[in-house]
Formats: C-alpha cells, structure tokens, sequence
C-alpha cells in the first residue's frame, strides 16, 4: 500500500527531506521518562506481590494491629498529598514563566516531602525499638522493603528537587529546565499514586485482617 | 518543509515542533477538583477502618479496594494529565500494558503461591490436593 | 597491623582470595594476563590510548556503541565457551570409579558461570549490538533518542562482565547454577563472596539493558523518517520495538528479585528463609516471570534478522508481512503467560499446571506461523546461498526440532519426567543455539559489510559454519538421548558406564563447535587482511531491500546528509525500483550530539561499588555511592552536549562518496 509520492517541479520523486530541521532537543525526553516510570511501577508491583504473599507471615511475632498507627499514617499521607499539590501550583506558575513564585512552591513541597520522611522514619524508628525488625518474620521484611523502596524513591526525588533549585536560580527556566521540571512533576505524582497503594494494601487492609 | 512532507511526518514519529511532544498541562482548576476528589478519596477509607462503622470487614475491605482504584485514576487524570493524545496515544499505550503485566504478575503469583503453599506446606492431607 | 583496622579496609578480601592452589586458574591467569599485558603494550606502542578514548570509549555513536557491544559479546563467547569445554571433558570422562579432573567446588562455579556469561554477556550484548547498529539506520535516523544514555548503557554491561570476570581470579563465583535458587543461595548455604559476585554483576549489567529499553523504544516510536509508518517498518525494527518492549516489563522484575536476595544475604531479612516465615519459591516464582520474557529477547531479534535475510537473498517482499507484525506482538504478550512451566515439578497441583501447559503450547502457534511466512517468501524466489542465507536454512531445521521439544516439554506429565534431565538441556540450547546464535551468526554476516566497508571472507565463514552446524548435533542430540534415559543435569560423576559413549560423542560434538568459533576468528582475522579484495563501495552489497542499505559502508558519522522520505515497505527496494538518484547540492548542516566520558566513569564507578559491596568493604561502597551521585548531578550541569557538523564537512563526505561510487561502477 503506497502513498503519493512527492514530487518536485520535474516529476523527479522526492525520496528525502529538502528544507529539514534540527530535531527540536529533548523531543523523546517525556516518552523516555514515562517508560521509565513505568519500569518502577513494576519493580513496586514485584514488591506489592511479595507483600501480598509473605505479608501474613508473621512467625509468631507482631502483625499489623500490634504495631500500626494509623492516624501517624493518615498524617504521613496528607503531608504527601499536600506535596503534591503544591507540586502542581509550581508547574502552573512554571508555565507562567514566574521563576520566583515556581522556586517557592517547589521548597513548599520539598518540606513537605521532608516531613513526610521524617514522620516515616520516626515510625520506623518505634518498631525497631519495639522489637519489630525487618528481621523479625517474612511479614517485617516485606513492610520494611516495600514501604522504605518508597521512602528512597521519595528521598531521590528531594534530592531531584533541591538540584533542579540550584540549576532553575542559575540559569532561569529554560527549556531543558522546564523538561526536568515536568519530569520530576510525573516522578512525585507517581510516588504518591504508590502510596495509595501502601496505606490501602499494607496499612488499612492490614487492620481489617 | 512542503506540505505534503509535514503530512507524512506528522505520521511517523510525531517528531512535531512541539518540544513537550505533546504533554498535557493542567489549569488551577483541574488540580483543585483533583486534589479534592483525593482528599475524600483518602479520609473515607481511614475514617471506615479506624472507627469499624462497617460491621463486615470483608465489605469494608472492598470498598477501600474501590475507593483506591478511584483515587488513582483520580491522580493519573488530574496531576498526570493522562490522556489518549499525549505522545500520540503512546503514553496511554505503555500505561496499559504496564497495568496488564502488573495483573498477570499479581494475580499470577498469587494464584501460583497459594496452590504451592497448600500442596507444598507440612501437616496437611495429601489426599485434598486441588 | 591491628586486624580490626585491617578489617575495616579490607572487608573480607584477604591473600586466601587468590586462587595459588589452583593449578587450572593459575595457568588461566597466566594467559590472560599475558594477552592483556601485550594487548596494553601494542596500544600504547602504537599511542592508541587518546584515539581509544576520544572516538570510542566516549563515543555517543550508536555505530560505534553497536561494534563494541559485539566485541564484548563475542570476546565472553570464549570464555563461556571455554567452561562448556570443560564442562565435556568432565563429564566424558568421569566414568568407572574417575573422579575426572574438577573437583566439585570448581565444577559447580563452572556450570553456573556458562550459564551466567552466555546469557547475559554473549547473548544479550551480541542482540543489543545489533539493534544498536541496525535500528536507526532502518528507520532513517541519525542516532537513537538518547545517545548518552546509550553509552552509559553499553559501560554497564561491561560492568557487569568485569565483575564476572574477576571472580575467576580474586574469590570465587556462585555454585548454585545460572538462577541461583534460594536456599541453596541464601546466606546460610552460600556464606562465600560466590552468589555475592552473581548479585552485582548483573545488577549493574541490568541497569544498562532496562535503560537501553526505553532509549530503542523511544528511538522507534519518536524518531522514524517521515512517511515510515509502524506498517512500513521493516520486520528487524518490529522485532526489536517487541523485545525492547520485553526488556523494559521484564528487567525490573529481575532488579527487585536480586534486591529481595541480596538484603537476606545482607541485612538477615527473611524473603527466601525457611525459617520465621520465608518462602523460597517466592524466588523461583519471581526469577522465573523475570526468566521466560528474557527468552523471546533473546529470540526475536533473532527472528526479525532472519525475516531480513530470507526476503533479501530470496529477491523477494517477505510474505505475510502483516502476520509477521501480529506474530511478534502475539508472542511478546504471551510470553507473560506461560512462566510456571518453568516449574511444573514444583507442586503447585493440576489445575495451575494445565493452564500453564495449555499456553505454553499456544505460544508455539505464533512461532509456527513465522516459519511458514519464512518458507513462502523464499518459494519462487531466486535463493542466493550466501553465507547469512546458510546459517538461516541451518536455523530453520535445528530451531524447528528444538520447539518441538519445547512442545513436549510443554505437557506437565511429560515435564515431571524430563524436568531437570539432559532432555531439558538439549531443548533450550537447541533453540538458544538453533535460533539466537545462528540468528547473530546470520545478522553478522549479512551487516558486516555496512559496519566495515569489506564483507566477511566466505570460505572461512562456510568452514565456521560446518563446523558449528556439525558440531551443534553430534553436541545435543546425544543429550536427548541421555535425558530420556533418566540422566539429571549438572552432574559431575556418572556410574553407570553404558552412558559414557554419548558423554563421547557429545565432547566430540563440544571440539567440532570449537573448530568453528577457530574459524570464525581466523574469519575475521583474513578478511581484515584481505579487505581489499572483499570491499565492496557500492554501500549494498547484497541487493538488499532496507534503508540502511541506502547509506555507504560505512555510513558517515551523520547517517544520511538528509533525511529520508518514505513510502512503502522496504524503502529502499522501492526508491531503487523507481530510479532514486543521490542528491548533490543543497546539503546543511547537521546537528549531533557531543561525545563524553561520564559514561565510562558512572559505570566504573558502578563496578567499583559492587566490588565494595561483594567484599563487604563498607568505606569503599559508600564512597563511590556519593562520588557516583555526585558525577551524575555534575553532568545534569553541562547544557550543552551537541554540536553541528558543518555543511562543507558534509560536502566533502557526499563528494568523496561519489568518487567511490563512480569508480565503484566502472569497475
């Protein structure tokens, strides 16, 4: 099935591009980073179906009701969801080309990205104090790895954040800034579509076993 | 660039002139009613299974599973801007196929697990293998 | 020295690391660091060095990234094939109370080192190599979407091998077989750097080939010239898109798999325990939806070369072009539905193991239907036996013999008999071998002289061919033999003394398959010699039908001055077949991306870090951590990593090509 060949002023078929343009820079860059995340879902969903199937394991030591907290987890998930959103007000204001306004949303959402962490680890914290080590039974390990994968993909994506501060004051928003800027966006919006996997699979299910 | 080569290049790879290669944006808007819908989505599932209003938990557990599910379309439409145009539907694609291979490997392996647990585990009747 | 502090610089690498009581190492050593010593020698002799680093090892060049991948691969052919030879002699002459020459500890790091190495440093750098090459001269592109990450990627894998590699001199390599099974792979079992070496070679090696996924993805979808819809693509970029594809949904289960296994090894978790809740075949399970993808990887690419092959040294349009498509995609998603086979013996009941039978013996369907589409494109078709054509008839019968096995195998009742036995054996390196290698074979041959400007020298290459041909039956068909007669794998002593005439047989069948990878060699070493005689300037030397072909051998730096414009299928039959002529003027300039050295750097560090991490030299591990971080957010500072080809350097390249083809013709 062909198509109608172009042809120039002497019916000579045109096999090639005449007036051609530099390819626009980063034009796979969105697809590549998309890809990208959904390579991650996969390794989260390797580590949801290892919850999944050793999360009742718990060898005879604490399970969910001992040890999870879910107003501390209710407020983690705020902190995340308000991250979030103030993520998007930065990517507005970034269209906006408003420098100052974008680097204030993007340190709002940096703290709380931060306080989201420091809420995690301090829970974290209290289990291990209590005995309930990623050691303890399969169950443990299992919580351990999957929610703190998440942490550390948040904890990069802080560390994203503050080095796309430093390069967006050094060299304004140009278009490779407003490249990354948009995929850190897809990166933190991901990491909060995760965590609603984890407070419904780890934490709220694992109260109504 | 002739008319015709921007037709057949539009065709290939949508090498476009639009360097966001066609990514959506959001408004104020669409991230206020986002974030909304997230926040009911998030309370109700926390305030079902902290106060127990459901007596059954297996119907408590499932609609915590649904409201989940809501949630995250809620946050891939609204902050991911998904959409069928974006990358001329190759997002949208890839997402799909993620999701499929994601149910196969969840529900495979949890198919595939318990039949083990149950055959493979101790102190049980060989005679009721399923 | 206080051996605290000893301890904390050295981890646990000590002198009890190198292996002095081994006389086998010793002397491999020696060689090795012979030919390297001489090899380093000659280059620096020749002041080499500068030119290395600055057009090859910092290239962005997908050509380029594309030749060393298939240097890596074929360099650790030897070594892997140096373990099957060892692994033959072994077992032909392990009979009547011998205890043959390898003592146990070493017979195991064999086997799994063979396994590891074909795998994941011949085969998949060989099929990355190629897609490297071919693709974006196939869809008509200057280079794939991400050039950096390209060469970052192409780092990586070698990563990977190095941390391989060094196991045979410093520590030991894992004893558990090619996937590492827990128990037998968890700390209790395998207390020793082995599995530990297992871990981060192909971590590190798998972060290259996710990322180079997503960058041949992107490449095919973003970057084709225009009028190259996806029907009009060529069925090696069908092929290739399906297995990046693959990669990308695939490798990521095998990251999270090998994380899972290495902080139980490392931090006492209990995933794959016996105890305090673990569950083993967890692991099996996961490795396994990991393992069958990475099949059809290694496959496919492999199948669209031979769609390449057969339409062009048939002088015909591939048949069937749109079942081909339909195949392809067909068997890349059902590739995730058949893993369990894998496993039928494992126990989990009737009902699991039918349905996985069931479509393990779809998936053949797909496969079938692309030999028939093979068959019908060359029947009336004028076959040219040249030497890619031969190893695709050589293909087409060994492969066809080896799905059949696949498809007995697919029968749990028949797997409970033959799991783990030599019939296993002999099925997948009939199809590995019958398919992928004779595939590459095949690819490298017919691509050869567009990378190099000169075609292979074909009287060598037809000796390489018997001989591999030959030696591939006489090597496994006395395989299936034992394996119905009931003999396991992996064993290293035999007593039954009846079966060591096939053991013979197949060790006779191992010194044919060396003949050939001689020949191969002596392939490559005379037609470099004899490049004069073997040029060909015409950029196409087969007649060929693919726009690669459109370009010179080699291609310039920039592919083609200008873009395509495309058609129909088999863009360049098709330009040829309506009197395409050059252009001759009007060329620009062309925008290129920048070389760089952040890859190979990344990459060291990355290997560094693993060698930190296997040896428990904590300091060592964190440091190049952060100093990797720290490079990599350093790069993300340089904006400007592209230039432009000026348009008189242009100029110069597509004159100098016309003499060439002007001479070239009246010849």
């Amino acid at each position: 099935m062909s198509v109608a060949i172009i042809t120039t002023q002497d019916s000579e078929p045109v096999f090639h591009v005449i007036d051609e343009h530099d390819h626009p820079e980063g034009a796979s860059t969105m697809l590549g980073f998309w890809i990208y995340l959904m390579s991650d879902c996969l390794i989260f969903a390797m580590l949801f179906a290892t919850y999944g199937v050793l999360g009742g394991n718990y060898a005879a030591g604490p399970a969910p009701k001992d040890l999870f907290d879910l107003k501390l987890v209710a407020l983690n998930t705020t902190m995340l969801l308000l991250s979030s959103i103030t993520y998007g007000f930065a990517m507005l204001t970034m269209e906006k080309s408003r420098i100052g306004a974008t680097q204030a949303w993007l340190a709002i959402t940096g703290l709380f990205g931060l306080a989201f962490l420091g809420i995690e680890l301090t829970e974290f914290a209290h289990m291990i104090h209590e005995g309930a080590t990623p050691q303890r039974s399969a169950f443990l390990s299992s919580f351990f790895t999957l929610v703190g994968t998440h942490g550390l993909h948040v904890t990069f994506g802080l560390v994203w954040l503050v080095t796309l501060m430093v390069q967006t004051a050094r060299f304004g928003l140009t278009e490779a800034n407003r490249r990354r800027l948009m995929c850190l966006s897809m990166f933190w919006h991901f990491l909060d579509v995760v965590w609603i996997g984890v407070f419904t699979f780890v934490y709220l299910l694992g109260m109504l076993r | 660039m002739t008319k015709e080569a921007h037709a057949l290049e539009a065709n290939a790879g949508g090498h476009g002139h639009d360097a966001h290669g066609g990514a959506s944006h959001g408004s104020l808007q669409s991230y206020l009613i986002g974030f909304g819908l997230s926040v009911i989505l998030t309370a109700v599932p926390f305030w079902l299974v902290m106060t127990g209003a459901i007596a059954d938990k297996q119907v408590t557990a499932l609609i915590v599973l649904v409201l989940a599910a809501v949630q995250i379309v809620v946050h891939m439409v609204y902050f991911l801007h998904m959409n069928t145009r974006s990358e001329n539907g190759w997002t949208m694609m890839a997402m799909i196929f993620t999701v499929v291979m994601v149910v196969i490997a969840l529900t495979g392996s949890l198919w595939v697990m318990h039949h083990l647990n149950i055959n493979m585990m101790p102190l049980h009747d060989m005679s009721q293998m399923p | 020295m206080n051996p605290d502090l000893v301890k904390m610089v050295f981890g646990r690498l000590n002198l009890e690391a190198l292996p002095f009581h081994e006389p086998i190492l010793v002397g491999t050593f020696a060689v090795v660091a012979t030919g390297g010593l001489a090899l380093f020698a000659i280059v620096t002799y020749f002041r080499l060095w500068t030119y290395l680093w600055r057009e090859w090892f910092t290239t962005v060049d997908h050509k380029r990234i594309g030749i060393m991948y298939m240097i890596l691969g074929i360099v650790m052919l030897l070594r892997g094939f140096a373990d099957a030879l060892m692994m033959r002699l072994q077992q032909a002459i392990a009979f009547n109370g011998s205890d043959g020459y390898l003592p146990a500890h070493h017979y195991d790091q064999i086997f799994t080192a063979h396994g590891v190495i074909m795998i994941f440093f011949v085969a998949m750098p060989l099929v990355t190599g190629l897609m490297n090459y071919v693709v974006p001269l196939q869809i008509g592109a200057r280079d794939v979407s991400f050039p950096f990450l390209n060469n970052f990627s192409f780092w990586m894998t070698v990563g990977g091998a190095v941390l391989v590699m060094m196991s045979l001199f410093v520590g030991e390599f894992a004893r558990t077989g090619w996937l590492a099974y827990p128990p037998l792979s968890n700390i209790g079992y395998s207390p020793d750097v082995g599995v530990d070496y297992y871990i981060w070679g192909l971590q590190v090696a798998g972060v290259g080939t996710t990322l180079s996924g997503i960058n041949l993805i992107c490449t095919i979808v973003k970057l084709r010239a225009p009028g190259m819809t996806m029907m009009k693509m060529p069925v090696f970029t069908w092929t290739s898109l399906c297995t990046n594809v693959l990669i990308v949904a695939s490798f990521p289960v095998l990251t999270a798999v090998l994380a899972l296994l290495s902080l139980d090894r490392y931090v006492g978790t209990n995933f794959f325990t016996n105890d305090f809740g673990g569950n083993p075949m967890m692991y099996v399970n996961l490795i396994w939806i990991w393992g069958h993808p990475e099949v059809y990887i290694l496959v496919l690419p492999a199948f669209g070369i031979f769609s390449e092959v057969t339409a062009t040294f048939s002088g015909k349009r591939l048949f069937g072009y749109t079942s081909m498509v339909y195949a392809t995609v067909v068997i890349t998603i059902l590739s995730y539905l058949v893993w369990l086979h894998h496993f039928f013996t494992m126990g989990s009941g009737a009902s699991v193991n039918s349905f996985f039978g069931i479509t393990t013996m779809i998936i053949s369907i797909p496969t079938g239907a692309k030999m028939f589409n093979w068959l019908f494109t060359m029947y009336r078709g004028r076959i040219r036996f040249e030497l890619p054509m031969m190893w695709t008839m050589a293909f087409m019968l060994t492969f066809v013999i080896g799905g059949m096995t696949g498809v007995l195998l697919a029968v749990p009742p028949a797997d409970f008999v033959l799991h783990n036995s030599l019939f296993l054996i002999a099925h997948f390196h009939n199809v590995i071998i019958g398919g992928v290698l004779f595939g590459l074979f095949a690819g490298i041959n017919y691509w050869f002289p567009k990378a190099f400007g000169f075609k292979l020298d074909p009287f060598w290459g037809k000796l390489s061919f018997w001989f591999w041909v030959s030696g591939f039956y006489f090597a496994f068909m006395p395989l299936y033999v034992l394996g119905l007669m009931g003999v396991t794998r992996r064993l290293r002593v035999f007593d039954d003394p009846s079966l060591q005439i096939w053991f013979i047989i197949a060790g006779f069948g191992a010194f044919l398959i060396l003949l050939g990878i001689v020949a191969m060699l002596v392939q490559f070493a005379v037609s470099i010699l004899r490049r004069e005689q073997l040029k060909d300037t015409t950029g196409d030397p087969w007649n060929a039908r693919t726009l690669e072909w459109a370009t010179s051998s080699p291609p310039p730096d920039y592919n083609f001055a200008f873009t395509p414009v495309v058609y129909d299928n088999d863009a360049w039959w098709d330009m040829k077949r309506r009197g395409y002529r050059r252009p001759l003027t009007g060329f620009r300039p062309i925008h290129m991306p920048s070389n760089t050295g952040t890859g190979i750097i990344l990459a060291g560090l990355a290997t560094v870090m693993g060698f930190g991490l296997i040896w428990y030299i904590w300091w060592l591990a964190a440091v190049s951590f952060v100093a990797l971080l720290a490079v990599a957010i350093g790069h993300t500072f340089n904006y400007h990593r592209d230039f432009h080809i000026p348009a008189d350097e242009v100029v110069r390249a597509e004159e100098a090509r016309t003499r060439v083809l002007a001479a070239g013709a009246q010849t």
